[in-house]
């Protein structure tokens, strides 16, 4: 009751693990942990889907739909009409930069020249 | 507001990655052209600037020049350490590298720190590969190791860039802080791999929460002052900062998981009191008394739970799965909340007008 974060995306295939450890040093919430043969999945529900670990398998033995957590993202794109999973948002400090991308162009040293290249 | 970096900066735009060949500005050709220099000194300057990126002032200037630096003296043995190019980023990485020797890759990120980065994939594979290759990377150190933040890699895959660069991805500690340790054995305890938000994380973020909504809030505020008085206006801004500084700082201790429905609750409590003003000081009676209750009780708790599940964008732990879920359970019943709020408080202000109550 209550909890909307029981489930998510996460899959874990053990038999293909190669026991390199990256899951382990990459994930945020310890969700892996280092076994004796291959990575052990030992907080499932500790997932916030970022991705990291799914894309640092080099074996392919984990797959998750990654993507920021961010609701005033989703509504903003619902709102729109535009599909919830597709847009793009962010965490932590840097919030209005990223979901309010649009207005940030390239850094770039030479002026005007990008304007005229959007 | 910018930092250290003084020299030719050109690099960042010209780069080959990005084929642009409208560009104009001289392409530098010699890939190990350009090394900045920077220090492991926080200066003021540097400390205002962060401050303002805190409250959101001037985001998006908040940028280091991408490219490779120097800090202190690196031979070609030092180890290299890769950063977003945002101030708050490069600035706590440098602080945290006091003393050591060293090469700094300043990715460009378009000045946005490297989680947020990571997970919109510009702190990515691409750009880190491309970034070594344009400084000349392997030409300035003899070993072939590059060590990321740990919160780089929901944006870069180690293996693959070690398959396009040569270079082997080390991941460092969550925490720029925990690196002198973290460098003593290359390995970091669960403790250093693990996001944290504790009550400062929480709190540097409120500014940008009340940023975020203060003209709206200001609007609605002057508004409800001339409609329906200083009381009702005080509610809208009570119900704005439960939202966004209080629900920030007591978030783990609200019971429930889910932000809405801590919304929800901080929502209520901050409302009774405003419900008790009517109730008793108000001088209204009959209808007018039980609607005057009613109201704040039905527009304030949704206000302050919309804040709160907005900001699950800003919290270290919430999924996308479940934060959709949360969408689909609560918003509808937000918007019926407030729709029935303001729909009793015009029949209020209508019968008031009329001499009902």
């Amino acid at each position: 009751m209550f909890d909307s974060y029981q489930e998510n995306t996460l899959r874990y295939f053990p038999e293909k693990c190669i026991n390199c450890r990256r899951c382990t040093q990459v994930c945020p919430h310890g969700v892996f942990a280092e076994g004796k043969d291959r990575a052990e999945l030992v907080q499932p529900s500790g997932c916030m889907e970022c991705g990291a670990c799914a894309l640092n398998c080099p074996a392919l033995a984990i797959e998750v739909q990654s993507g920021v957590g961010c609701a005033s993202a989703m509504i903003s794109a619902a709102l729109r009409g535009k599909d919830m999973d597709s847009c793009e948002c962010s965490c932590g400090g840097s919030e209005s930069t990223c979901c309010g991308s649009e207005t940030h162009e390239e850094i770039c040293s030479c002026g005007a020249d990008k304007k005229e290249q959007k | 507001m910018t930092i250290p970096a003084t020299e030719n900066t050109q690099q960042s735009c010209c780069d080959e990655g990005r084929k642009k060949p409208a560009c104009s500005c001289s392409v530098n050709t010699d890939s190990k052209s350009v090394i900045h220099t920077t220090t492991d000194f926080i200066t003021f300057e540097n400390r205002w600037d962060h401050f303002l990126a805190r409250w959101g002032i001037n985001r998006s200037g908040h940028i280091v020049a991408p490219g490779l630096y120097r800090l202190g003296n690196p031979t070609a043995d030092s180890p290299v350490f890769a950063s977003a190019n945002y101030t708050l980023s490069f600035d706590a990485l440098r602080e945290a590298l006091a003393g050591i020797d060293a090469y700094i890759l300043v990715l460009d990120t378009k000045g946005i720190n490297v989680w947020c980065a990571a997970g919109k994939g510009t702190f990515g594979t691409d750009e880190l590969v491309r970034s070594i290759k344009a400084t000349g990377l392997s030409g300035v150190v003899t070993h072939r190791r590059i060590i990321l933040p740990q919160l780089g890699a929901p944006g870069v895959s180690a293996h693959e860039v070690l398959r396009q660069s040569g270079f082997m991805v080390e991941y460092g500690p969550v925490r720029a802080k925990d690196l002198p340790a973290y460098l003593s054995t290359h390995t970091a305890t669960r403790e250093m791999r693990t996001v944290r938000f504790t009550l400062s994380n929480r709190l540097v973020l409120t500014p940008i929460e009340l940023v975020h909504v203060l003209l709206p809030l200001i609007a609605v505020a002057v508004v409800l002052y001339f409609l329906a008085g200083l009381v009702a206006a005080l509610g809208a801004v009570t119900a704005v900062l439960a939202g966004t500084v209080l629900f920030p700082a007591l978030l783990p201790i609200i019971p429930t998981k889910d932000f809405s429905t801590k919304g929800f609750i901080l929502g209520i409590i901050v409302a009774l009191p405003f419900s008790a003003f009517f109730a008793l000081v108000s001088g209204l009676s009959g209808i007018g008394q039980i609607l005057a209750v009613i109201i704040p009780l039905l527009v304030m708790p949704p206000v302050t739970a919309y804040l709160a599940l907005n900001f699950t964008g800003s919290t270290t732990f919430t999924s996308r799965t479940g934060v959709k879920k949360e969408i689909f359970r609560y918003v509808p019943v937000m918007v019926l909340m407030i729709s029935v709020g303001i729909v009793l408080a015009i029949a209020l202000g209508t019968f008031r007008l009329i001499g009902v109550v």
